[in-house]
């Protein structure tokens, strides 16, 4: 049976679309069949992490409006064979995506594949609304930060209470998923703990992205974070997260940057 | 910045704290009524303007959110002679 999940903030810039391409490529490696499905319609930006944005032809927007079939809009990736990006259009017209449309087009790739993962635009407009509607699982990203931590609380409202499962009824998976932490930082009492942000939320935690160089690292080369360093502290945070959500049961920790001797000699990393 | 200052850097992160649980007690309670204060102004003044005719930029309203307790607070200035709305 097929899981529809949703990677949403509401706050942009903490890190949506980095986890999206993380955590898709990450079950992908896991043997799942995996499609990424960028709804930030007007400024794409997943074909970019994702390094597939000279392969973009036809996409979502084609795809709802019936001028392009599935098949042809779709890209896979080429480091791993089950992993399927479906790319944001660049228009400008926010009424591009329909209701009708993204549920026909959600259900095909229902039939198509494992996990359909759609990374959401920031904000609490239609897009976003569009992008959690037919989630049966959501993960909230959330900085340990007041506005980030607000937003998130206002996304997990809406997800309570305008998607389909939740008018019908049913539950939605919710899973908080803390990025950017910096344990020092929270351990000398200038940024909210995990267990600040966690009491505060009060959803369950799937995993604790370390802030990291890693990340930009990956991103510049158009690679998620799990594939381009899978040792790295972030990618190994991604992949236990991974593991929890397809049911293990592991103690979340914060993964430490592994310093050779140049790092603890020079202060930084020999990139 | 004093060395003790240096050494004793105040912790911002319980403040952080303090100040979300508060603000979002208020914004649960209100969940989809996110402009109260503006309701309740236009409806109290309409009741008011029945009565009296007020100036409507002789109003003022402030919304403090307390721990305990929250204030709406409404400062309308009337008129001298209290004159009755011509109907």
């Amino acid at each position: 049976m097929a899981k529809v999940l949703v990677v949403t903030s509401g706050k942009g810039g903490v890190g949506k679309t980095t986890s999206t391409a993380a955590i898709g490529a990450a079950l992908a490696q896991a043997g799942q069949n995996v499609v990424v499905v960028d709804f930030d319609v007007g400024l794409r930006n997943l074909d970019l992490i994702m390094g597939a944005e000279r392969r973009v032809v036809y996409d979502l927007v084609n795809v709802v409006q019936g001028d392009a079939k599935l098949a042809q809009a779709l890209i896979r990736d080429k480091r791993v064979d089950t992993l399927s990006l479906l790319p944001a259009s660049q228009t400008r017209d926010k009424d591009a995506l329909t209701p009708e449309g993204v549920e026909r087009v959600v259900g095909d790739l229902r039939d198509k594949f494992d996990w359909v993962v759609c990374d959401s635009p920031a904000g609490i407009e239609r897009g976003a609304t569009l992008a959690m509607r037919h989630a049966d699982v959501a993960i909230v990203v959330t900085n340990p930060e007041v506005s980030s931590v607000r937003d998130s609380d206002r996304i997990i409202g809406m997800l309570d209470s305008k998607t389909a499962r939740a008018e019908a009824g049913e539950r939605i998976d919710k899973h908080l998923l803390l990025t950017r932490y910096d344990t020092g930082r929270a351990t000398r009492g200038e940024m909210l703990k995990v267990d600040d942000v966690l009491e505060i939320l009060a959803i369950p935690l799937l995993g604790i992205i370390p802030d990291s160089e890693d990340v930009l690292r990956a991103s510049n080369v158009g690679c998620p974070v799990t594939l381009h360093n899978p040792s790295s502290a972030p990618a190994r945070a991604y992949s236990e997260a991974v593991r929890r959500l397809l049911g293990e049961a592991i103690d979340v920790s914060v993964p430490v940057e592994r310093k050779g001797l140049m790092s603890r000699l020079f202060g930084r990393k020999v990139a | 910045m004093s060395i003790f200052n240096f050494f004793s850097r105040p912790r911002s992160a319980p403040i952080a704290r303090e100040r979300l649980q508060l603000l979002l007690a208020h914004e649960r309670a209100l969940s989809g009524r996110s402009d109260l204060a503006a309701v309740l102004q236009e409806e109290i003044l309409a009741v008011i303007a029945r009565h009296i005719a007020i100036d409507r930029d002789k109003v003022n309203v402030k919304l403090d959110r307390g721990a305990s307790v929250s204030t709406l607070e409404i400062d309308i200035e009337m008129p001298v002679s209290l004159s009755p709305v011509k109907n």
